[in-house]
């Protein structure tokens, strides 16, 4: 029993620290992305080639100083940031980040927990986020962020619906699991899902872009239209944990793309590769290979995200209501109803 | 601890929380701090739901209630700007009157758990029953008629509701088209 307290907690504070070394080293990496894709060197004088920029980043972020305006309701005003880092980090409890490793004849799952509702789970998880946002936005008092939660709750609420379609369509064509481990497992030997789920793929994926509030969907913190949106009223470390969690949902989010739709810690040709390797099942060289590659896949995604913010502009209101309602809802209804008969044709379903 | 294992003292401090929550949604001035209170009392519920192992039931639980609709009253009364200071005062014979009824509707209410205590409940370990394969299992052949039924319920609520907001833009457009 004691074993195992210490062995979960050891994972829960492993990837608690992994989101938030990810995040802030992501805040780095878009500055470095932007610069190369701008043309420019990006940060560079902290450490080497700007290595410790994050570093720099947290301390001034620490210093400034901390205003609490004086008509908000305070403590919804310091609630709001607080809410949306714990949904921001929470989220990653369901990922599995490695095959289990065997020491001592003791098999350890390296994932927080493997509950069979983990899909729902995410999908809860990504719907309470907005909590944050919504209570920071009004708590400030301060119309500029009122209509950047309103903004940012409409927008998140519109792209779940789509998601949690795309993911249905998934789970179908997966073999009918929730648990993450059992998908991921699923694609172990077989095709990764993204062979079978082309345009859930790229459903999920403009929704995860929504989700995260990362642009082209980035309405809700206009700076053109709206200062400085739903954190207008935030200082200091308030503000950065806005902008260090949006970061983690990004982390997260290309995580769980990786996880659903790019076979996890699994790659072509693993099982020969391990053999040539002379490793058994269950050793930890194993679980670090496969977790490198994850983590080369979610650093893939990241670019992704990061690539698609500095090249493409950014929606209007009207649009992006438009695109999540009358394109992506019916879309993702049509790659559940190809998804239904396609399967029926490959024997997985039966009426 | 105390003679009581684990599950007992969740159940306790679940369900201290999830009445001391209920109480504050009805006793704080601010709806939005109402609304908030509601969310953390649907979350002990759920966590009633993980202590019964009914899992599915929980996170559907958190999903619907707390993640859709308390999102959309909280949209709601953000948008209208509702504060403890532009409640309305309610008339005294309009709170003697829902007092009354409050206390029928409580009396009611213990009237029917009059007699619990003599039910003999089976207890059949740990149930199956609220996970998702169980479920889905029993809800789309036992249960397949209710289910459709409920469904169309549901989009007939849906379309009820986009009727009526269509019907007041066509008049909005014919007012402003007017003038």
């Amino acid at each position: 029993m004691t074993a195992f307290i210490i062995y979960k907690a050891l994972m829960c504070i492993g990837v608690f620290v992994l989101c938030l070394a990810a995040a802030a080293y992501s805040t780095l990496w878009e500055r470095k992305f932007a610069a190369f894709l701008q043309d420019r060197k990006g940060p560079s004088r902290a450490g080497w080639g700007g290595i410790l920029q994050p570093l720099a980043d947290g301390v001034k972020m620490f210093m400034k100083e901390e205003i609490i305006p004086n008509v908000s309701n305070r403590s919804l005003f310091i609630l709001g940031p607080c809410l949306f880092m714990v949904t921001a980090v929470i989220t990653s409890s369901v990922i599995p980040w490695a095959k289990p490793v065997m020491i001592n004849g003791q098999v350890y799952d390296l994932q927080i927990t493997d509950i069979n509702i983990g899909v729902i789970y995410l999908l809860g998880v990504a719907s309470i986020g907005v909590y944050g946002i919504m209570i920071g936005g009004w708590a400030s008092n301060n119309k500029f962020a009122l209509l950047g939660a309103v903004r940012a709750s409409s927008q998140m609420i519109s792209y779940e619906i789509p998601m949690g379609i795309a993911l249905i369509a998934l789970i179908i064509s997966s073999g009918g699991s929730l648990s993450l481990k059992e998908i991921v497992e699923g694609q172990d030997a077989g095709f990764a899902n993204f062979i079978w789920q082309p345009l859930g793929f790229l459903i999920f994926f403009i929704c995860a872009l929504a989700e995260t509030n990362r642009a082209p969907f980035d309405l809700p913190e206009c700076e053109t239209e709206l200062v400085g949106g739903y954190h207008t009223e935030y200082s200091s470390m308030k503000l950065g944990l806005y902008l260090f969690a949006e970061y983690i949902n990004m982390f997260i989010s290309s995580a769980i793309i990786a996880t659903m739709y790019f076979g996890g810690y699994n790659f072509p040709f693993a099982a020969e590769l391990y053999d040539k390797l002379g490793l058994a099942d269950g050793s930890v060289w194993i679980s670090l290979i496969g977790f490198g590659v994850l983590i080369a896949k979610i650093f893939g995604f990241v670019c992704l995200f990061m690539w698609i913010r500095w090249t493409l502009p950014r929606f209007r209101y009207d649009q992006l209501m438009n695109l999540g309602w009358k394109t992506l809802l019916p879309l993702s209804l049509f790659n559940l109803a190809l998804t239904i008969v396609i399967e029926y044709f490959r024997g997985n379903i039966h009426f | 601890m105390l003679g009581y294992t684990i599950t007992q003292w969740l159940f306790g401090i679940l369900s201290f929380l999830a009445i001391m929550f209920a109480l504050m949604v009805v006793f704080t001035r601010n709806p939005v701090n109402s609304v908030l209170y509601l969310v953390l009392t649907f979350f002990c519920i759920a966590g009633h739901y993980l202590l019964l192992n009914a899992q599915f039931l929980a996170i559907v639980h958190i999903v619907v209630y707390a993640g859709a609709i308390m999102v959309l009253f909280l949209f709601i009364i953000m948008l209208m700007n509702l504060n403890a200071d532009t409640e309305p005062q309610k008339h005294i014979g309009t709170r003697f009157i829902a007092g009354i009824v409050g206390g029928v509707l409580l009396f009611v209410m213990v009237g029917a758990l009059r007699g619990a205590e003599q039910l003999q409940l089976v207890q059949s370990g740990a149930s199956q029953i609220g996970m998702v394969k169980s479920l889905g299992q029993v809800l789309f052949t036992e249960f397949l008629f209710p289910f459709e039924i409920v469904s169309i319920l549901l989009l007939a609520a849906l379309v009820g509701a986009i009727m009526i907001g269509k019907r007041d833009t066509n008049i909005n457009a014919k007012e402003t088209s007017n003038s």
